[in-house]
C-alpha cells in the first residue's frame, strides 16, 4: 500500500496492469463463468418451454388459412361492399371455383369450412358438399359461375356467407379473443354473441369464483394449524407436521381418487350418514359432479400449500408480544387481532396468492369430480384441444388465463419474492 | 412452568353434565343406528353419570375403575354387534373413564397458565378440538383409501364383512391384478423409466445453473429466475398445450429426418417435457441450500491448489448434497404423478401410471386403483421421510440447530 501511494500514476495490480483495468477483467470473467453455468438450463428452458408457449400464443391470433386457400377470392372480396346487401359479381364468383378447384385437390377445403364453421354454424357442411360439385367444374371452360353456385348450394346466393369470409380473411384476427369474452367479429365490428352462446364468460366468472371459494376455505382452515403449529413445542408441532406433509406428498390422483370414493352417492361419507341414520336411504347427498365436490376436493389438495407459508411467518411471530398486550389490559380478542393478526398477515398474503394461482389453473381434479357444473376454464382449453380441435380459441382462452395468472404471479413476486419460495 | 399450577378437585356440578354431554353425544350415534336417536342419547348419558358417580363415590380406585369400565363397554359391544363393536367399545370405554377423572380431578388445568379464566381454558381445549378436526380432514381421505383397497368385493365402499372385521371380507385380490394386469405393468414400468431420467436432466441442469445463479455478480437474475420457476407457475394446461405442438413437430422431425424409432421418440418428447416441469424444484431447494453456504471454503481449496472441478465435486458437492437430492426428489414426485402434459405429448405406448389411473377415474373405475394408490402413498411416505432426514442433516451441517 505505501508503494502504491507514493507512486503518482494509477495503481497498479501485481502483474503490473492498472488495478482497475485488473479488477473489471476478473469482474467479468466472474460474470462468464456465472452465464455459463446458467446457460444451458437457460437455452433448454427456453427453446422447450418459454418458446413453445410463446408459439402456441400466437395462434390465438393467427389466421392465414383463408389467405391461404383462397388468394384470388380475398383479393377480389376487397372490391366488394358486404353492406350493400347485394350478391358480389361474376368475378368473384370465377375467383372463387378456382380457388376451390386448387383447394380441394390439395385438400384442405374441408380444413377452411371446419375454421370458418367456429364463426358460423353450417359451414362446415356448405364447403363438403359443395367441394365434391365444384371439383367437377373447369374455371377455364365452364364460367358464367354465378348461377351454378348458387345451384349446388343456395348458401352461395346469401350475402351473409361472403360476409363471413371477408369478415375472417384478416391474416391476424381478434376473432379468438372476441369469441373467448362471448362476442363474434362480424362485418359491422365486435358484437355480443346471441344468448344462447354465451358459455365462456360465465365459465371464466365460475372459475374465479370457485378459486376464492377454495383461497377463502383454505384461509379458514389453514389459519388455525398454522398458529398451532407454530405455538407447540417443536417436537409436538414436527410430529403433527407429517399430518401436513404426507398429503402434500402424496399424489395428485391418490387424493382426488380418494374424494370420488368418500363423495360418491355409493361412497363411504354417504355410507356412515345412511347408517347412524342422519339421511334416508333414498335421500343420499349429492355431493360429487358439482361445485361441492369441486371445491371440497381442491380444498384439501391446496391447504398444504396455504399452510406451509402461513406457518413460516407466524414462526417468526414473537409469543412474548401477545403476552406484552395482555399484560397491558388487552382482552384475548384485542390482543390477537391488534396485534398477532397484522404480523401474520404476509403469511396469510403470500398463502392465498399461491393457492388462488395453482387452484384457478387446475385441470384433473375438476375433470374427475366435477362433472358438468364444477368444470374449470382450463377443462374448456383441453376440450378444444382435443375434442372441438378449435385451436385458436383454446389459444385465446389460455392466454387470457396466463395473463390472470402473470398478474397475479407478479404480485406474489411484490409481495414475497420469487427468490423466497420455499418448499416442504 | 406447566407442572407448577396447582390442581384441585372439581365439584360434582361441573363434572356431571358434562360427562352426560359427552356419554349422550357418543350415545346418539348408536342410537340412530339402532333405530332411535332419543334414546340412545338418553342411556348414553345415563350410564356415563352413573360410570362417574361410581369411580367417585363407591370404587375410590382409579386403575381398578378403568379396566371395569374397559371390559364393560367392550363386552357390551360385543353383544350387540360383534368384534367391531367390541373394539369401539373398549375404545369408549377408556376414553370415558379417563375423561371422568379428567375432569373431575382438574387435571384439564396442570399444563395450563395458572391465571387462565375458566373461559380461556374451554377456548384452549375447543381450539384444539378444531384443529384436530381440521387433521382429520387432511388425513382421512388418505387412510379411507386403504383398507378399501383391501376389499374382497369390487365397490368402493367398507362392506359389511369389513365392518365386522370378517377375514373374509378382505383380500389381495386388487393388488394381484395390478401385478399381473398386463396394462397396469406397462404403465408402472413407463413411469419408473421416464420418471428418473427427467429427474437426472433436470437436477444435473438444475444444480449448474442454481450454483451459477447464487454468484455474486449475475447480470438480470431476477430474469433468469423468473424463467426458470415459470414452469412451476405457468398452468399445467398451458404449458401441456404448448408442447403438445411444439413436440409434434420435434417429434415429426425426429422420425423423419433422423430416422429414430417411434417408441423411442416418444420416450425422449415425455422425458423432455418432465425435466422442465421438475426444473424450478430443483432450482429453489439448491440455491435455498446454497445461501447458507460459505463461501470462503471454495477460496480456501483453491488457495490450497485445486482446480474449480476438484473443488466443486470435493468442496462445495458433498455440503450441498442434501438440498441436491432433495430437489431431484420434488422433480422425481413431479414426474411421477404429472398426467396433463403426458397425457398431451406422449401416445398410448407411453401411458404413465397417472395416466392409467385418471383414464381408470374417468371411464371404468376398477378397484385397482384403490391399490394402486395405497402403493403410491407407501412411496409418497419413504420419500417424505427422506426429504424429512436430508433436512435435518442439511441443517446440522449448516451449523444451524437441529429443531
Amino acid at each position: 500500500m505505501t508503494d502504491a501511494t507514493s507512486q503518482s500514476g494509477p495503481v497498479l495490480a501485481a502483474d503490473g496492469t492498472p488495478l482497475k483495468k485488473s479488477l473489471a477483467r476478473a469482474l467479468r470473467l466472474q460474470k462468464t463463468r456465472a452465464l455459463m453455468l446458467i446457460a444451458p438450463l437457460l437455452v433448454f428452458v427456453m427453446v422447450s418451454f418459454i418458446f413453445p408457449i410463446a408459439k402456441m400464443l400466437f395462434k390465438s391470433v393467427e389466421n392465414e388459412i383463408v389467405v391461404e386457400t383462397l388468394p384470388l377470392t380475398v383479393a377480389e372480396l376487397q372490391n366488394w361492399n358486404a353492406e350493400s346487401g347485394a350478391l358480389p359479381d361474376e368475378a368473384l364468383y370465377a375467383a372463387f371455383v378456382a380457388d376451390m378447384v386448387v383447394a380441394i385437390d390439395a385438400k384442405r377445403h374441408t380444413r377452411l369450412g371446419t375454421r370458418l364453421n367456429y364463426e358460423h354454424t353450417g359451414m362446415s357442411s356448405l364447403f363438403r358438399k359443395s367441394g365434391r360439385k365444384i371439383k367437377k367444374l373447369d374455371p377455364a371452360a365452364d364460367g358464367p359461375f354465378k348461377e351454378k353456385l348458387i345451384d349446388i348450394d343456395k348458401k352461395w346466393g346469401d350475402v351473409t356467407t361472403w360476409a363471413v369470409i371477408k369478415t375472417h380473411s384478416v391474416k391476424i384476427t381478434n376473432g379468438y379473443f372476441l369469441n373467448a369474452i362471448d362476442m363474434q367479429r362480424t362485418p359491422e365490428g365486435a358484437q355480443a354473441q346471441p344468448e344462447d352462446k354465451r358459455i365462456l364468460i360465465k365459465l371464466f366468472q365460475r372459475t374465479l369464483f370457485m378459486s376464492l371459494m377454495i383461497t377463502v376455505s383454505c384461509i379458514l382452515l389453514g389459519y388455525p394449524v398454522a398458529w398451532l403449529l407454530a405455538n407447540l413445542p417443536a417436537r409436538t408441532a414436527n410430529i403433527l407436521m407429517i399430518l401436513v406433509l404426507l398429503p402434500f406428498w402424496t399424489s395428485l390422483l391418490v387424493r382426488t381418487s380418494a374424494w370420488k370414493v368418500m363423495l360418491q352417492q355409493q361412497g363411504v361419507i354417504n355410507e356412515v350418514l345412511v347408517w347412524i341414520g342422519l339421511v334416508a336411504d333414498d335421500a343420499r347427498l349429492v355431493m360429487i359432479n358439482n361445485q361441492f365436490g369441486t371445491i371440497v376436493a381442491m380444498t384439501h389438495i391446496l391447504l398444504p400449500f396455504m399452510i406451509l407459508p402461513m406457518y413460516s411467518v407466524m414462526q417468526t411471530i414473537q409469543p412474548t408480544y401477545l403476552r406484552a398486550a395482555k399484560s397491558m389490559g388487552a382482552t384475548n380478542w384485542t390482543a390477537f387481532w391488534r396485534v398477532y393478526f397484522p404480523l401474520s398477515v404476509p403469511g396469510i398474503g403470500a398463502g392465498s396468492i399461491l393457492v388462488f394461482i395453482l387452484a384457478i389453473g387446475y385441470y384433473i381434479t375438476p375433470e374427475i369430480v366435477g362433472g358438468t357444473k364444477g368444470v374449470f376454464i382450463s377443462n374448456r382449453i383441453a376440450y378444444h384441444i382435443s375434442s372441438s380441435l378449435n385451436w385458436g380459441l383454446a389459444a385465446a382462452l389460455g392466454t387470457i388465463l396466463l395473463g390472470v395468472v402473470l398478474l397475479l404471479y407478479w404480485c406474489y413476486d411484490k409481495i414475497v419474492g420469487i427468490d423466497n419460495v420455499k418448499l416442504g | 412452568m406447566a407442572a407448577l399450577t396447582p390442581i384441585s378437585r372439581k365439584p360434582m356440578s361441573l363434572v356431571l353434565p358434562i360427562v352426560a354431554a359427552a356419554g349422550g353425544f357418543f350415545g346418539l350415534f348408536i342410537g340412530t343406528s339402532n333405530g332411535s336417536g332419543y334414546m340412545g342419547v338418553l342411556i348414553g348419558a345415563l350410564m356415563a353419570v352413573i360410570g362417574a358417580v361410581l369411580y367417585i363415590f363407591v370404587l375410590k380406585n382409579e386403575k381398578l375403575g378403568k379396566w371395569i369400565t374397559i371390559a364393560l363397554y367392550g363386552a357390551l359391544g360385543f353383544l350387540f354387534g360383534g368384534l367391531a363393536a367390541a373394539i369401539v367399545g373398549l375404545l369408549y370405554g377408556w376414553f370415558i373413564q379417563w375423561f371422568s377423572y379428567w375432569l373431575y380431578e382438574g387435571r384439564y388445568r396442570a399444563r395450563l397458565l395458572p391465571y387462565l379464566t375458566p373461559g380461556q381454558v374451554l377456548w384452549h381445549y375447543s381450539f384444539r378440538v378444531i384443529c384436530g378436526a381440521i387433521f382429520t380432514f387432511l388425513i382421512t381421505p388418505i387412510l379411507v383409501v386403504m383398507p378399501l383397497s383391501f376389499n374382497a368385493q369390487d365397490f368402493f365402499t367398507f362392506t359389511p364383512e369389513m365392518l365386522r372385521l370378517d377375514p373374509a371380507g378382505y383380500s389381495l385380490k386388487h393388488y394381484q391384478d395390478f401385478f399381473t394386469n398386463n396394462e397396469w405393468q406397462r404403465s408402472f414400468k413407463n413411469s419408473l423409466i421416464i420418471a428418473p431420467i427427467a429427474t437426472v436432466i433436470s437436477v444435473s441442469l438444475g444444480t449448474l445453473a442454481a450454483i451459477g445463479l447464487s454468484q455474486s455478480h449475475v447480470p438480470g437474475r431476477r430474469a433468469i429466475m423468473a424463467i426458470m420457476i415459470s414452469p412451476m407457475i405457468v398452468p399445467l394446461i398451458i404449458s401441456a398445450t404448448g408442447m403438445f405442438f411444439f413436440y409434434s413437430d420435434i417429434g415429426n422431425w425426429m422420425e423423419g429426418t433422423l430416422g429414430l424409432n417411434k417408441t423411442f421418440v416418444g420416450y425422449v418428447k415425455v422425458v423432455l417435457a418432465h425435466a422442465v416441469l421438475g426444473i424450478p424444484f430443483v432450482i429453489i431447494t439448491v440455491t435455498a441450500t446454497l445461501v447458507g453456504f460459505d463461501r470462503s471454503l471454495t477460496r480456501a481449496a483453491a488457495n490450497m491448489g485445486a482446480n474449480p472441478v476438484t473443488t466443486f465435486f470435493r468442496v462445495q458437492m458433498p455440503l450441498i448434497l442434501p438440498g441436491v437430492i432433495s430437489g431431484g426428489l420434488f422433480a422425481f414426485i413431479t414426474s411421477f404423478d404429472e398426467v396433463v402434459v403426458v397425457l398431451f405429448v406422449g401416445s398410448a405406448s407411453q401411458k404413465t401410471l397417472p395416466w392409467q389411473m385418471f383414464t381408470g377415474l374417468r371411464e371404468q373405475i376398477s378397484p385397482t386403483i384403490l391399490a394402486v394408490a395405497t402403493i403410491l402413498v407407501g412411496i409418497s411416505i419413504l420419500l417424505l421421510a427422506t426429504v424429512e432426514l436430508l433436512r435435518r442433516r442439511s441443517e446440522r451441517l449448516r451449523g444451524m440447530s437441529p429443531t
